[in-house]
């Protein structure tokens, strides 16, 4: 690393004296064919700095992406043609895509499947519609607005370990826990959150929206900042209330960074994994005693580090890639067609 | 010519960069062994000559280094430093130790098992660990043979010594039994349901008919369950290792019973090891609790000042094991003889003894029994009970099971997804049942 600044160093100034003075002395008379032969050769090595140095400077994130990222996607992809156990990695016997073919027969995997879809919507839908409003509040003129949107923020900074562990007293099942007392204060029976295939689901939902409604409003008061003032000031002069402008300026304008909310959220809400884990209690990846919270990041869990079926977890893996692909075509298909009408 | 010149420096430029990403994989990959950070300091890292640094990788508080044994070692042979790396749940630490030990990088010089892993252990790596039956001090006899045996291989390798193990008796309330108009006395208190599991369910009918407000007679049903497990001829393997966790007798009778207890009301519905299970001892909830030697130490920690004296341990209805570890010596170590040494050392009777004084984890070395430190053991927090001799005498009593591979994963989906279902949902236990059997069907690819 050290490397690149002083190359950069010693090329640039000097080709910078070099390079550009001889136009400014064009009247001068030519020195000899060695001064001249230098000056071709320095304009040359100034041309291939310009040319490498790029290469060079980005080369360490595109290495650890090979490492990190591209190996280990390559290697799932690998070892999910295979039947191989956590234990004895190397010890591979080749399957083909039994791994594949065996999911659309494991009940499991299509109830983590669904468990995924249902908690995703709960948790994407609210979050997002809530983020709106608040982005919207908060874009006002209020007083302390910066402490607001700091304040706001600090849902995403708190860790998913430390939010969970509250969130699983608050949701105790005993009359201790607090939203269980608090239904009690208008008469309602305690709920079971986690054993109920609904209510856990719910739970779990909750913690999602608490983390990321604060983040997802400050993406959409951004955007919300960067909308003319012209808008809203002609939109009033026609008359048109808050709600109105909210309607009709807005959302409209907004209608990129929703879209770019939604896939973000989504491929969040497939991957979704610490909160459903640690909801259970005793961190188990069964997603409670009848896999009523199981997501397929937890199924995917389950499978390579708790029965260390490395080639199903990893076919589960590349599912799971397969789909985000998918929902990101469609991103794209909609964006479009969104575009074309507008 | 020139251009080489350019393409070389760019070359170097590249190497630098990877070098400089090779060096940070390495520093992520690999736990520095150098004893920079230890104290004492100076002299060269684990080579032949000078200090030698052994690592100890552990689970949870493991008690070793709790009841001061390292520093004794480390008095005793002032060249050794010993570092302890400790992760705190055993389903973390065990999937990473079976990596490490695969690809041979990452170990310490001494690894810990828990005893649902061992037979794994034997079964398919045990080539990658030490034969410590031969080191010099292990003596074979000082050992409760079906502890030997466990980590033995079938061709006689002994590649795990035995630390301590779980003999259970039954821990119980004094207070709420007195309530409940059930005797107070240890020794009454065995004789009420001695023999027989059975007998226990009929003691929490009894207590449930006059027990104060709020409290029930057990923890959960999972805890009945394991330990009616531990007690019986077989579990999940026969004696020839086919898996047999349908139709064991054994695994049966357990779940029958737990389901019973779970249906008649007579437990408190919590699942072990969780915040509200700690809480539950601290407001005393519940009456009983299935109690190896660790267990004492667990309450006390709960139930704390308010339980001083309430508490007291009986015999379990029939001796069974709950858990136990080894400790082993990976192949690919980097001070292995010493390491063998300390592990013999560690394992050895007297420092059984120690860590059950100061740990209460009872000894798997039956030569210690006779030592002071467990034979005239009492507890003052349970009432004085010489747990020495009480779980010395479970001990004797705890029956030889085949043990295969898969016991850990086969236990825990049989209470998280089966039994546990039963005791908080209400599901019917032949549904809960066939749930679990399905589960474990997946988890074992049958």
């Amino acid at each position: 690393m050290t490397d690149i600044p002083s190359d950069t160093r010693t090329a640039a100034p000097s080709t910078g004296e070099e390079g550009a003075a001889p136009r400014a002395r064009a009247g001068a008379p030519l020195a000899d064919p060695a001064a001249e032969r230098r000056r071709a050769r320095r304009s040359r090595r100034y041309r291939w700095d310009m040319k490498w140095s790029p290469y060079a400077l980005i080369a360490p994130f595109f290495l650890f992406f090979i490492a990190f990222g591209l190996f280990p996607l390559l290697y799932t992809g690998w070892a999910s043609l295979h039947r191989v156990e956590l234990g004895t990695p190397t010890d591979m016997e080749w399957v083909g895509l039994r791994n594949f073919s065996r999911l659309l027969e494991d009940e499991f995997f299509w109830n983590a499947l669904r468990n995924t879809f249902t908690i995703g919507l709960i948790s994407t839908v609210p979050q997002l519609l809530m983020a709106l409003g608040l982005a919207h509040l908060l874009h006002y003129r209020l007083r302390g607005s910066m402490f607001f949107r700091v304040a706001i923020l600090t849902p995403y900074a708190t860790s998913v370990a430390a939010a969970t562990l509250v969130f699983v007293l608050m949701f105790s099942r005993t009359d201790h826990g607090m939203i269980n007392w608090a239904l009690g204060l208008v008469g309602v029976d305690a709920v079971d959150w986690q054993n109920g295939d609904w209510t856990a689901q719910i739970a779990v939902s909750s913690i999602v929206i608490w983390r990321w409604t604060g983040y997802n409003a400050l993406i959409y008061l951004a955007a919300m900042q960067a909308i003319p003032n012209d808008l809203y000031e002609s939109a009033a002069l026609d008359g048109a209330s808050r709600w109105q402008q909210f309607r009709h300026v807005t959302i409209p304008s907004l209608r990129p960074t929703i879209l770019f909310t939604c896939v973000v959220s989504t491929i969040g809400a497939t991957q979704l994994f610490g909160e459903p884990l640690l909801f259970s209690q005793g961190a188990s990846p069964t997603g409670g005693s009848d896999h009523q919270f199981q997501t397929l990041g937890l199924y995917l869990y389950e499978q390579g580090w708790f029965n260390q079926h490395l080639g199903r977890s990893s076919a589960i893996a590349w599912t799971m890639f397969l789909i985000l692909v998918l929902i990101g075509l469609l991103n794209w298909a909609i964006s479009r067609w969104i575009r074309r009408s507008a | 010519m020139r251009y080489r010149t350019r393409t070389s420096r760019t070359a170097v430029v590249l190497a630098a960069a990877t070098a400089l990403a090779a060096g940070l994989l390495a520093g992520c990959a690999e736990d520095s062994d150098e004893p920079g950070g230890s104290s004492g300091g100076g002299g060269d890292g684990g080579g032949g000559k000078g200090r030698t640094t052994l690592t100890v990788g552990v689970f949870g508080a493991f008690g070793l280094q709790e009841a001061g044994l390292y520093e004794e070692y480390e008095k005793l042979n002032p060249d050794i430093d010993i570092k302890q790396n400790s992760v705190q749940r055993n389903e973390n630490y065990w999937p990473a130790l079976l990596t490490h030990l695969s690809s041979g990088s990452g170990l310490s010089d001494i690894q810990a098992v828990e005893v649902g892993n061992i037979a794994e252990l034997t079964g398919t790596h045990s080539g990658k660990l030490m034969d410590l039956g031969k080191t010099q001090g292990v003596d074979k006899g000082a050992y409760l043979d079906w502890k030997w045996q466990q980590g033995t291989t079938d061709d006689g390798k002994t590649i795990a010594l035995g630390t301590d193990i779980g003999p259970t008796g039954i821990c119980y309330r004094k207070d709420l039994f007195k309530k409940a108009g059930l005797p107070t006395d240890r020794e009454a208190v065995g004789k009420l349901w001695a023999g027989d599991w059975n007998k226990y369910l009929e003691a929490g009918k009894r207590f449930k008919e006059k027990a104060p407000e709020g409290t029930a007679f057990v923890d959960g049903a999972t805890g009945v369950m394991a330990a009616v497990h531990g007690s019986g001829k077989e579990k999940f393997y026969d004696a020839e290792g086919e898996l047999i966790y349908k139709d064991s007798a054994g695994v049966k009778a357990g779940w029958d019973l737990a389901a019973e207890f779970a249906e008649s009301g007579l437990t408190a519905k919590l699942q072990q090891f969780q915040p509200s299970w700690d809480q539950a001892f601290s407001n005393a909830s519940f009456a009983t609790v299935t109690c190896p030697p660790w267990m004492l130490g667990y309450i006390k920690d709960k139930a704390g000042d308010k339980g001083e004296d309430q508490w007291d341990v009986a015999a379990a209805p029939k001796p069974s094991n709950w858990g136990g570890s080894f400790l082993t010596v990976p192949e690919a170590g980097k001070n292995k003889e010493e390491a063998a040494k300390l592990v013999a050392w560690l394992t050895a009777p007297k420092q059984q003894a120690k860590l059950f004084d100061k740990r209460a984890s009872f000894p798997s070395a039956e030569a210690a029994y006779d030592l002071p430190e467990v034979k005239d053991a009492k507890n003052p927090y349970f009432g004085d009970a010489p747990v020495g001799q009480i779980f010395a005498k479970a001990a004797e009593g705890v029956p030889v099971q085949p043990i295969g591979p898969k016991d850990g994963i086969i236990s825990q989906y049989l209470a998280d997804t089966g039994m546990l279902g039963v005791d908080q949902k209400g599901t019917s236990p032949d549904k809960a049942w066939d749930k679990a059997m399905k589960t474990i069907d997946n988890a074992l690819d049958q």
